[in-house]
């Protein structure tokens, strides 16, 4: 009886292990029986399509090195090989021929009413220091970062592997400590010239005579006239870019990956260049291109005509100034 | 003159890094600098796979083209070399690269890198092949004494291969054939614009 029992459970458990793989069976054949787990890994194609870069986890304390393909860098390198060159060969050449054109045409723009022998002031000690300062900083800063750019390429075949690398490295080094008293010197001039340089009416009608370039009319201004004000928001945007992007790129990876030090190197790049040929034409116009404009910043003093010329709002501001000061001086009482 | 490669087959890289210790220890990589390094793709999950990464040796490679004191330099086995001499430590060769294979001995403040450093193929440098100005600089030249790169050959599972990249590309081919899959030649579409049609 026991046995017939045991025979019986045994029966129903055999059935059921049978009804089971009867139902599972056709679930187990919709998938194929040759599968592979192993197969079934991510391609590089795959990565590459979704993110442009594959990374992952590695056992390095730089966390730069988990990823491993980062095709990004192309782009980069034809930014750094093709694009940044072509921008500022266009840029720099394209001015200086603009320049000489100019000067070729139209000659140094005198005073047309000549010296009148009395000077005034136009800027003093500070202003001029901080001039110079700014103006020393970007010269030697423009030609060394030009030489990143165009020295492989002009200097090296001339001076040969190991002099161009000896010169490069010194020249690397010059750009990156005068960033700072060149950023000194774009933060002082933002400050000190601000009031002067806030855009008004005056500028609209001076930009509609094309600042008096063409012909002989002189538009009226006050201290800045709209140009000198370009000149000014350029200095002060564009130093301002040009020294984020260029901290940004001395103290790599402090504050971006990789993709933002390869962006603040184009922006650096570009800006930069921009702001060379921009800067050819302001030192032109501040001396071969315009009688009695050096001064200005040389000695400081302008000629009271080429004041009344360029910047008569300007002088009859310093005129009345002037007058109410003697004003004062007339009434204080003797003793 | 073959053109040198390396292939990760990833599907056979277990992670164990001997690649890593091998290309430290044979050519006295200082600390903080690695040539080659192991990252793990989709760790932990299923289908995750390891692959070994270092310099590529790129066809027309990008560091060498944004050098700005062309420091860096192919050989006639297409290996990318580079003079310490000459190297200036800007660190674009970093910016440019895919594989974020240049390395610096410092940090970079001030534009203080110091000489970049970064996988030979085992193949030295500029100087005279296996002299001790070589060695210190840029370590063993085994390429120079018939030999192929320590990390490949070094490699217990042979996934890591070095050689002339036709053979290992037809390695590779044979693998996927016999296995029936591959999740690519890690990299070379990158380095040499071309891929490994399996």
């Amino acid at each position: 009886m026991r046995r017939a029992q045991t025979g019986i459970h045994g029966l129903v458990g055999a059935l059921a292990v049978a009804l089971l793989l009867v139902f599972s069976f056709p679930l187990h054949a919709q998938q194929p029986t040759s599968v592979n787990p192993d197969a079934n890994a991510v391609t590089e194609q795959q990565l590459l399509q979704e993110l442009n870069k594959i990374q992952g986890r590695g056992t390095l304390p730089d966390t730069r090195s988990n990823v491993i393909v980062h095709p990004a860098g192309r782009d980069w390198r034809h930014f750094q090989e093709v694009t940044l060159p072509w921008i500022g060969g266009i840029a720099i050449l394209g001015m200086l021929v603009l320049l000489v054109a100019f000067y070729l045409i139209r000659g140094m723009v005198r005073i047309q009413s000549g010296r009148s022998g009395r000077t005034l002031v136009r800027f003093n000690a500070f202003e001029r220091f901080m001039h110079w300062m700014t103006a020393t900083c970007f010269i030697i800063l423009g030609l060394t970062g030009l030489n990143i750019t165009f020295g492989r390429e002009l200097l090296l075949p001339l001076m040969g592997a190991e002099a161009f690398s000896t010169w490069s490295e010194w020249a690397k080094y010059a750009h990156n400590f005068l960033s700072f008293p060149f950023t000194l010197g774009v933060i002082l001039i933002f400050l000190t010239w601000l009031a002067g340089n806030i855009p008004n009416k005056v500028d609209v009608q001076w930009l509609k005579e094309g600042g008096g370039i063409v012909g002989h009319r002189h538009p009226p201004a006050y201290r800045f006239n709209a140009g000198q004000k370009m000149v000014y928001w350029i200095v002060v945007l564009g130093g301002g870019l040009v020294a984020a992007s260029g901290y940004m790129l001395m103290f790599p990876f402090y504050l971006t990956d990789i993709s933002g030090m390869q962006t603040a190197q184009v922006v650096h790049g570009v800006v930069a260049v921009l702001f060379v040929a921009v800067m050819l034409a302001h030192i032109y116009i501040g001396t071969i291109g315009m009688e009695g404009a050096f001064e200005a910043m040389g000695n400081g003093s302008v000629d009271v005509n080429w004041a009344r010329e360029h910047h008569k709002l300007w002088l009859e501001e310093v005129q009345k100034g002037e007058a109410r000061r003697d004003v004062r001086h007339v009434a204080t009482p003797a003793e | 003159m073959a053109r040198m490669k390396f292939l990760c087959d990833a599907d056979r890289c277990i992670e164990c890094n001997a690649c890593v210790t091998a290309c430290k220890n044979e050519h006295e990589v200082p600390w903080g600098i690695n040539r080659r390094r192991v990252v793990t793709i989709n760790d932990g999950k299923p289908g995750e796979r390891s692959v070994s990464m270092a310099c590529m040796h790129c066809t027309d490679a990008p560091c060498a083209a944004v050098c700005p004191v062309k420091c860096i330099y192919p050989t006639d086995d297409g290996v990318v070399l580079h003079s310490k001499d000459l190297c200036i430590g800007c660190g674009y060769c970093f910016y440019a690269c895919p594989f974020g294979a240049p390395q610096y001995p410092k940090l970079g403040n001030f534009g203080s890198r110091g000489k970049m450093d970064k996988c030979t193929y085992c193949a030295g440098g500029p100087e005279a092949d296996g002299s001790k100005e070589e060695f210190a600089k840029y370590g063993a030249n085994r390429l120079a004494e018939g030999k192929l790169p320590l990390c490949a050959e070094m490699c217990s599972t042979k996934s890591l291969l070095a050689g002339d990249g036709e053979i290992i590309a037809q390695i590779y081919k044979e693998r996927v054939l016999k296995r029936g899959y591959g999740s690519g030649a890690w990299g070379w579409s990158t380095a040499y614009r071309e891929t490994i049609a399996t």
